[in-house]
């Protein structure tokens, strides 16, 4: 075996990215119960689980600046390489727009949302892209990243379904204008997590076939 | 553009050994084409075979055609002196002539019969500034070569092939003698030669072939496997051995 070391690292490369993919699922599945159930507590647990993503980013970067240094890569192992350290911007951004979702449950202090419903079918649609691209990076399966490129188109629709619902809303009752509004941004944040997923999935496309397709967001 | 060097069915034995198999490449000019593989793969048997250096060893079989320019270099009408003037060899050790550095370069011309005095120091000079050495040694010209850097005979070798005014440069690991900031000056003069001249390096360094190299060829027991742009073959090889061998799994 002439790459020991070098399989070694990617090795350690590929479970640094489970975990942190992992953590990814964990904290929009946490951020969306919290505002499904309208629980500060649970909303109050979103923070850490972030700050644990944004380490983990640190984490990796390291190791594939470390991996570029030492082994030099190329061809596939250039492309893992790289495709990681895009993708892990992806994640944290996922991260990041979880405890966004999770600030305004806070602010929202419990109130239930009239659009719950919706928002909680974005929001399976939205963990479920993203479980599926780190399931697709894990697998090497472009078939899998392939699929939750399209899935986009879905949660895009729920997005504007929501717009125009809480337009209408908004029109309604003017003075919760606020509280309407706090619902966009919602839906907004599950929507962009959908776009990362999407990024990672693409990345994971490059990353087994050396083609990134752009366009398709 | 028509391809400066092109091998078709190209076989070579040495005595019953037989060292390369049916290989088929063209070669563009005025580009960097690396040749990379294992020992023993054929690439530098391949390199000699663009100036007919392997004529020189006894057993030596070939089949198949080279053409330079269009002509097959292998037909008894071809002279080979005025071959190898067209394309020129630089090798893996540095091998400047026991002589003045002036008279290392003005070598060349002299046996193809320039004698003016104004006219050698005019090439003596041009082809030392080719081969980026002309300001460390312009105040020595008539010092003994060997008295260089092994870096500094490397570039006067590429003079010294440069003075007798080739299109080709064939070039068999040059920089695998020399330390880093030597290789990296080669590296910088090959990439300022090929605006000018074809250049076919043998090179085990990989990511020397990925810095400047246009197209890569990948030689594996004496078949070419694989052979495209650079970029393509060390982002996206499209043969498994290419994979496996430029990410280190054997070799």
């Amino acid at each position: 075996m002439m790459r020991y070391r070098f399989d070694e690292q990617l090795n350690e490369l590929n479970s640094e990215m489970i975990r942190m993919g992992a953590l990814c699922e964990e904290v929009i599945a946490l951020a969306a119960k919290a505002l499904d159930e309208g629980d500060r507590a649970l909303a109050k647990r979103v923070a850490p689980l972030d700050t644990q993503i944004d380490q983990k980013e640190r984490t990796i970067e390291t190791l594939c600046l470390r991996l570029l240094l030492q082994q030099q890569p190329v061809a596939r192992d250039l492309r893992q390489i790289s495709a990681a350290l895009k993708m892990i911007t992806d994640m944290e951004r996922i991260g990041d727009q979880a405890e966004d979702i999770a600030e305004i449950v806070l602010f929202l202090d419990g109130r239930p949302s009239e659009h719950n419903g919706l928002l909680q079918q974005m929001a399976r649609a939205a963990i479920t892209m993203v479980t599926n691209s780190v399931d697709a990076f894990v697998k090497r399966d472009t078939h899998l990243a392939t699929q939750v490129v399209r899935s986009d188109d879905t949660v895009d629709q729920y997005f504007s379904d929501i717009k125009q619902s809480l337009i209408t809303k908004i029109s309604e009752n003017p003075a919760d204008g606020a509280y309407f509004l706090d619902c966009l941004m919602i839906a907004k944040y599950f929507e962009r997590i959908a776009d990362h997923a999407v990024n990672i999935a693409q990345w994971v496309i490059f990353s087994v076939t050396g083609v990134h397709e752009e366009g398709a967001t | 553009m028509p391809p400066i060097l092109s091998a078709q069915q190209l076989n070579l034995w040495y005595g019953a050994h037989q060292a390369l198999h049916n290989i088929n490449i063209d070669i563009p000019e005025k580009n960097i084409t690396a040749l990379i593989g294992p020992s023993g793969c054929g690439k530098s048997t391949f390199l000699k075979t663009l100036n007919r250096m392997n004529d020189l060893i006894d057993g030596v079989k070939i089949t198949g055609s080279v053409t330079y320019e269009g002509a097959d270099i292998y037909d008894p009408s071809t002279d080979v002196n005025e071959l190898r003037r067209s394309i020129g060899m630089v090798f893996q050790k540095p091998n400047p002539f026991p002589m003045s550095i002036y008279d290392n370069i003005a070598y060349g011309p002299r046996t193809h019969g320039i004698k003016n005095k104004a006219k050698l120091d005019e090439i003596v000079e041009q082809s030392l500034r080719g081969a980026a050495i002309w300001d460390e040694v312009k105040d020595r010209l008539k010092k003994n070569a060997l008295g260089l850097s092994g870096g500094q005979q490397q570039r006067l070798c590429i003079a010294r092939a440069l003075a007798v005014k080739p299109k080709v440069l064939l070039m068999d690991e040059p920089t695998s003698a020399l330390d880093p900031i030597s290789t990296s000056r080669i590296e910088d003069l090959a990439m300022q030669l090929r605006e000018q001249y074809t250049i076919v390096i043998v090179t085990h360094n990989m990511q020397q072939a990925v810095r400047i190299s246009d197209n890569t060829a990948f030689f594996l027991l004496g078949e070419l496997v694989e052979v495209g742009q650079t970029e393509k073959i060390f982002s996206q090889p499209q043969d498994k051995r290419t994979e496996d061998y430029i990410t280190g799994r054997f070799g």
